[in-house]
């Protein structure tokens, strides 16, 4: 059963220059227990799409379509004050920047606590003898103690134990972690990402997870939808996205990424073996391409793709059985269909 | 016995694969001995000094003409500052710095500016270290009007145009600003200016971490084109090891203000020794769900090189630690022919002892 279902949701930001599209009418769900990789490169709309699930989007920019449905709420039909009763409650939200997200007046107890008094779940004594619990749940060593310090006393590791900590401080369903270990060393990454996988087991609970590390994504992740330039452009399960990429953009990306052990022999003063890469940059979004806006990079680009977007439309046995896109796979390339939404 | 740790601590000095280097003919290019940096901790404007911060504590390594030593570690390790004091752009606090047989510490500052023309650098981060205000042509052009190089602006002109092309960015763009680049783009300003003036030794401190994954690929590519075309030696400090496995000739792996391990990139990859290296190449999350992975997680995190532990370093943290690792710090030693190990589970049984290798070594 999914608990998230996303259909057409539009993020825009009215800026000066122009209207910016950072999230363009993306679908996809998430289903029970599960978890969701969010993967793309800086500037692709993931973080806006995890805004958005919370309606926390910083103006200028607004949800200006699409319905964010959560266990059968419509949230983006929803007054303020009754969306406050989702977020941190039912959906809560694991920042990237340990340093930042943390009020550094306060101590980690407290902070861990506010929640839960906010809501109006626990008063003052109680919820901080909670966070302590939450503290030990995160396996910080010595919580009791560690309550009562101040985020700069922390390691960024034990910081961002304390922001897990944080979410889930009121038991929500479902945790959105928008690059949860970017900022933190990879031995700590390692340790972080273990956490993250058992507290999802063990507390039954669904995750979106947002990054750009393809590893984390292979490692974590049950189904992955990639993003480039505000689109989802290709969804599928993560054996089969890492497999066979359908996407000439996921298959790009897999290309470029230096695998350990994949770099070659090199001989005295030889050659190095060069890395694939995908041509040219990721494009301003404020001036995206005609048609696919992957088109200009696109080893395989047909005439029809500098004029046409192409639709995410399923693929491969999802195409046949008629579900909704993303049960197995979807694509949005004309590799894949043609302009009618004909398989090729 | 050399007393554990403490900033009077003999050394552990041998250069980081100083028995690799030496198929290389005319000795090292970069020769640094037993680098030091400490900072001091100050708790006040006016206090005095409470203690010391060991960012660097006893660093050797070398590198060869033409070659690439990938200098690893995470943040703490003292990688980035062990690249500012080879470039001077610190102080170091104690140890030699020979560039070419010139003893880079003893330079009065008139002569390590024109050793600068030798040794140039590349930033993490192509946002903050071009200057917002300048155009990319006037970016690139920089050094060659300091160093006046060139007989006269139409061809020091005609030397950017040359370099932006050579990085792979139309010269029709150099009027523009860093703004109006992409990451990639500002970090291929960046690499051109480094090249301006015809450097033998390059220190890129972690010049693809902030790209994106599609951009990196083509940055550490231009990188390794441009060594191969002008024989450029690179100091490649970086935290990515899958990265580094694919440009470095040589890998020293650091950890809190130390070199741990060094050996060539196939040792290091297929044969890594130190319990910490081998946590951090176990540490990495594989592109690939088909393979599952034994993975060894590190318990706790790195200490404050203000206090760093006694005995090894990373004995807190070790999964193999034995009985001497919290009293005896273990030196680097040569346990095969250019793999240098400091851990007390490989004691070199015969094997070259540190200190051995003074410059005949290379």
């Amino acid at each position: 059963m999914s608990i998230l279902e996303v259909s057409d949701l539009s993020t825009h930001f009215g800026t000066a220059a122009g209207e910016v599209r950072a999230v363009d009418r993306i679908s996809f769900r998430v289903e029970e227990g599960e978890t969701l990789g969010l993967v793309g490169e800086s500037g692709c709309g993931k973080s806006v799409t995890a805004l958005s699930l919370l309606r926390l989007v910083p103006p200028p920019g607004r949800i200006v379509a699409g319905r964010i449905i959560y266990k059968g709420t419509d949230l983006t039909a929803l007054p303020e004050k009754k969306m406050r009763a989702f977020r941190g409650r039912e959906i809560a939200l694991i920042f990237q920047e340990p340093s930042t997200a943390l009020n550094p007046v306060f101590t980690v107890g407290y902070q861990i606590a506010e929640g839960l008094i906010v809501h109006g779940m626990m008063k003052k004594k109680e919820a901080l003898r909670e966070a302590v619990r939450l503290m030990q749940l995160v396996r910080i060593p010595d919580a009791e103690r560690r309550a009562r310090e101040y985020p700069h006393q922390m390691s960024g590791g034990t910081r961002q134990r304390v922001l897990i900590a944080m979410a889930l401080a009121c038991r929500p369903s479902l945790l959105v972690a928008d690059e949860p270990t970017t900022a933190i060393d990879v031995t700590i990454q390692a340790e972080i990402l273990d956490l993250l996988r058992t507290l999802k087991r063990e507390l039954r609970l669904s995750l979106i997870l947002i990054t750009h590390n393809l590893g984390i994504i292979a490692e974590t992740a049950d189904r992955v939808a990639v993003m480039y330039a505000g689109r989802i452009v290709e969804e599928a399960r993560v054996a089969d996205l890492f497999a066979s990429p359908r996407h000439p953009y996921t298959a790009g990306l897999l290309r470029s990424v230096p695998r350990l052990g994949e770099a070659g022999p090199s001989t005295p003063g030889g050659r190095k073996q060069r890395l694939p890469s995908i041509e040219g940059s990721v494009p301003d979004m404020l001036h995206l391409p005609s048609g696919c806006a992957f088109h200009p990079r696109c080893p395989d680009v047909m005439p029809e793709c500098r004029e046409r977007s192409p639709r995410i439309l399923p693929v491969g046995a999802a195409a046949s059985s008629a579900a909704s896109p993303g049960a197995a796979g979807a694509v949005a390339c004309f590799k894949h269909h043609d302009g009618e939404g004909r398989p090729r | 016995m050399r007393p554990a740790g403490g900033p009077g601590a003999a050394p552990s000095g041998a250069p980081a694969g100083g028995a690799e280097a030496r198929r290389f003919v005319g000795g090292p290019l970069l020769e640094v001995r037993d680098l030091v940096k400490h900072f001091p901790i100050r708790l006040g404007l006016f206090a005095g000094v409470s203690g010391w911060v060991r960012a660097v504590d006893g660093v050797s390594l070398s590198i060869a003409p033409g070659e690439t030593l990938a200098l690893v570690g995470e943040s703490g390790s003292g990688k980035t500052t062990t690249g500012r004091c080879i470039l001077r752009l610190i102080e170091p606090t104690r140890g030699s710095v020979r560039f070419d047989g010139a003893d880079l510490l003893a330079l009065p500052p008139r002569d390590m500016r024109r050793m600068r023309r030798q040794i140039q650098v590349i930033f993490q981060d192509p946002y903050g270290s071009l200057n917002p205000r300048m155009r990319a042509g006037e970016i690139v052009r920089e050094p060659l009007d300091i160093h006046r190089i060139g007989a006269g602006r139409a061809e020091r002109d005609d030397r950017v145009a040359a370099l932006l092309r050579k990085v792979g960015l139309d010269p029709a763009m150099r009027d523009r600003y860093p703004h109006e680049f992409s990451g990639g783009q500002r970090q291929r300003i960046g690499v051109a200016r480094a090249l301006a003036l015809q450097p033998r030794l390059i220190v890129a401190d972690e010049p693809v971490s902030a790209l994106d994954v599609s951009v990196q690929a083509q940055v550490i590519n231009l990188l390794m084109d441009l060594q191969e075309e002008f024989g450029i030696a690179y100091l490649f400090i970086a935290h990515d090891l899958a990265v580094v496995e694919r440009i470095a000739d040589r890998v020293a792996v650091m950890y809190l203000g130390r070199i741990v391990e060094s050996a060539s990139r196939e040792e290091i990859f297929k044969n890594p020794l130190h319990p910490y290296t081998r946590a951090l190449l176990q540490a990495i999350p594989i592109p690939d769900p088909a393979r599952a992975r034994e993975r060894q997680v590190l318990r706790g995190d790195p200490p404050s090189p203000a206090q760093p532990p006694p005995g090894c370093r990373f004995h807190p943290r070790c999964p193999s630690a034995i009985e001497t690792c919290d009293r005896i710090e273990p030196p680097l030693l040569e346990v095969a022919p250019g793999h240098w190990v400091a851990c007390h589970l490989y004691p070199g049984e015969g094997g070259t002892r540190g200190n051995l290798s003074a410059p005949g070594c290379v």
